[in-house]
């Protein structure tokens, strides 16, 4: 795996299975290495800005506190906790049936297309992350200069 | 049991419904309208501060949102009922903020005090959404009665979007147990089209990001997340996905379009506010909720499915 886009390697294996529809792969196995993509992608998200990924687990699951780790001080993050958890309940719904299972098979495909949202979102978030906020905020602007805003020239008086 | 002080309440369209969002608007009144409730709408109402004053200074639109529920107030309302995701969160934040951040209040009665209107003191008027409106002032089981066509056999993924129930500090009534909206799988819109007869469809991105708020920086990672809501939504047998936030629907609706003529990806699934399909339901005609100012066009499956 490749440290300079995890994001865009993440992609490229989900749109491969999803081309193959799954040809020949044992679902379960699949499921587990898609929660695994989910955390190579939220890693680069804690590495990007400067933190280790944690190794501990939150219901069992490190996506789940990775997530939480980066949510940390950016509540914006959250708009992918559901997605997350989408990655786990797919995982855990996928290993209730056979491998061979046409519901089995789509559940898979399902969890491909929440992980390739998780790898959109947090790419996208990545490259603005130096202009401003995801999630509709210029961070840029809000963090300039306290004194150009209300609060921030009450405070200057002060 | 549908609770009666919903029955009549002051409305919060917000600006998006006077704009890209005027069939959201036109197909909630006319569904009040069908159920017998009444909607009041707050008179010289302001933005809610949206995205964009946020960005000056949070405290500015957390005033912006507190003028609004004064006004509520001052009409002697105890609810308003916001449809757009935008606006019901930015009231919840300041109702949240009011009561928690003391920054927060000064600046709102600053600015009040020098706008010459009374101070909203939180905890005088509780903000609903659209969904809450309909499922608590009518509930499913009367609105099953109130059915003319029934949306049997269509096949709905319902979209939720991420600002109806994030962050979930700022809704303490939701994820209360049994007949309370879910933050982390939301279904009060599944319950309400259920009750009409759709056929709700398990969608696994109902709450997941359209990418929004990157419309205008960056067009191409928004047309990306879209497209995969629609493919993820015809992926699991949807013909219609089913929206509650004017930003999303035209998100969704712009992007498909985007979608095929960049990327070259055409997606089919119909894009409809679920208070168009309530309404049609009720036995409204199409136009009389709007259908024709969607860009999505629906038209020929609703033909097919004998609505409009």
């Amino acid at each position: 795996m490749s440290e300079a886009d995890p994001f865009a390697e993440v992609l490229d294996r989900v749109d491969r299975f999803l081309a193959s529809d799954g040809e020949g792969c044992k679902a379960t196995a699949q499921a587990e290495a898609f929660v695994a993509d989910g955390e190579l992608v939220l890693a680069a998200w804690l590495a990007a800005k400067g933190e280790q990924p944690t190794d501990e687990t939150i219901e069992g699951f490190r996506l789940l506190a990775l997530h939480r780790q980066g949510a940390r001080g950016d509540a914006s993050f959250n708009a992918c906790r559901e997605t997350c958890r989408e990655i786990i309940y797919l995982r855990n719904v996928i290993t209730l049936y056979d491998d061979d299972t046409a519901e089995c098979r789509h559940q898979l495909r399902l969890q491909a297309m929440v992980l390739r949202h998780l790898a959109l979102f947090v790419g996208g978030k990545l490259v603005e992350a130096g202009l401003g906020d995801f999630c509709c905020s210029a961070k840029a602007v809000r963090n300039a200069a306290p004194a150009d805003t209300l609060s921030g020239a009450k405070a200057a008086r002060h | 049991m549908p609770k009666d002080d919903l029955k009549r309440v002051a409305y919060y369209p917000g600006c998006a419904l006077e704009g890209t969002g005027h069939s959201y608007n036109r197909s909630t009144k006319a569904v009040g309208k069908a159920l017998g409730l009444e909607l009041v709408e707050l008179k010289n109402w302001n933005c809610c501060g949206a995205m964009e004053v946020k960005n000056v200074d949070p405290k500015i639109q957390t005033y912006l949102s507190a003028r609004n529920l004064a006004i509520a107030e001052d009409m002697g309302f105890e609810k308003v009922m916001s449809p757009c995701n935008g606006c019901y969160h930015n009231l919840k934040k300041a109702e949240y903020d009011l009561s928690h951040d003391p920054a927060s209040a000064e600046v709102n009665a600053q600015l009040s005090t020098k706008s010459g209107h009374a101070t909203y003191q939180p905890g005088k008027v509780e903000t609903i959404h659209a969904l809450d409106w309909i499922k608590d002032a009518v509930g499913e089981e009367e609105l099953a009665k109130r059915v003319k066509n029934s949306l049997k056999g269509i096949k709905v993924a319902n979209y939720y979007g991420c600002m109806y129930t994030r962050p979930r500090h700022i809704f303490p009534e939701k994820d209360k147990g049994p007949g309370s909206e879910s933050t982390l799988k939301p279904h009060f819109m599944d319950d309400l089209l259920a009750a009409a007869g759709a056929e709700n469809v398990d969608f696994p991105l109902k709450t997941a990001c359209c990418g929004g708020a990157h419309a205008l920086s960056d067009s191409d990672t928004s047309t990306k997340l879209v497209l995969n809501i629609l493919t993820t939504a015809e992926a699991c047998g949807a013909e219609v996905i089913a929206t509650e936030c004017p930003t999303c629907h035209s998100g969704l609706e712009m992007h498909q379009v985007r979608a095929e003529k960049v990327l070259g990806r055409k997606t089919n699934v119909k894009i409809l506010y679920f208070t168009q399909l309530l309404g049609m339901a009720l036995g409204l005609s199409a136009r009389k909720v709007g259908v024709h100012e969607n860009f999505s066009d629906a038209s020929s499956l609703l033909k097919e499915k004998g609505l409009g």
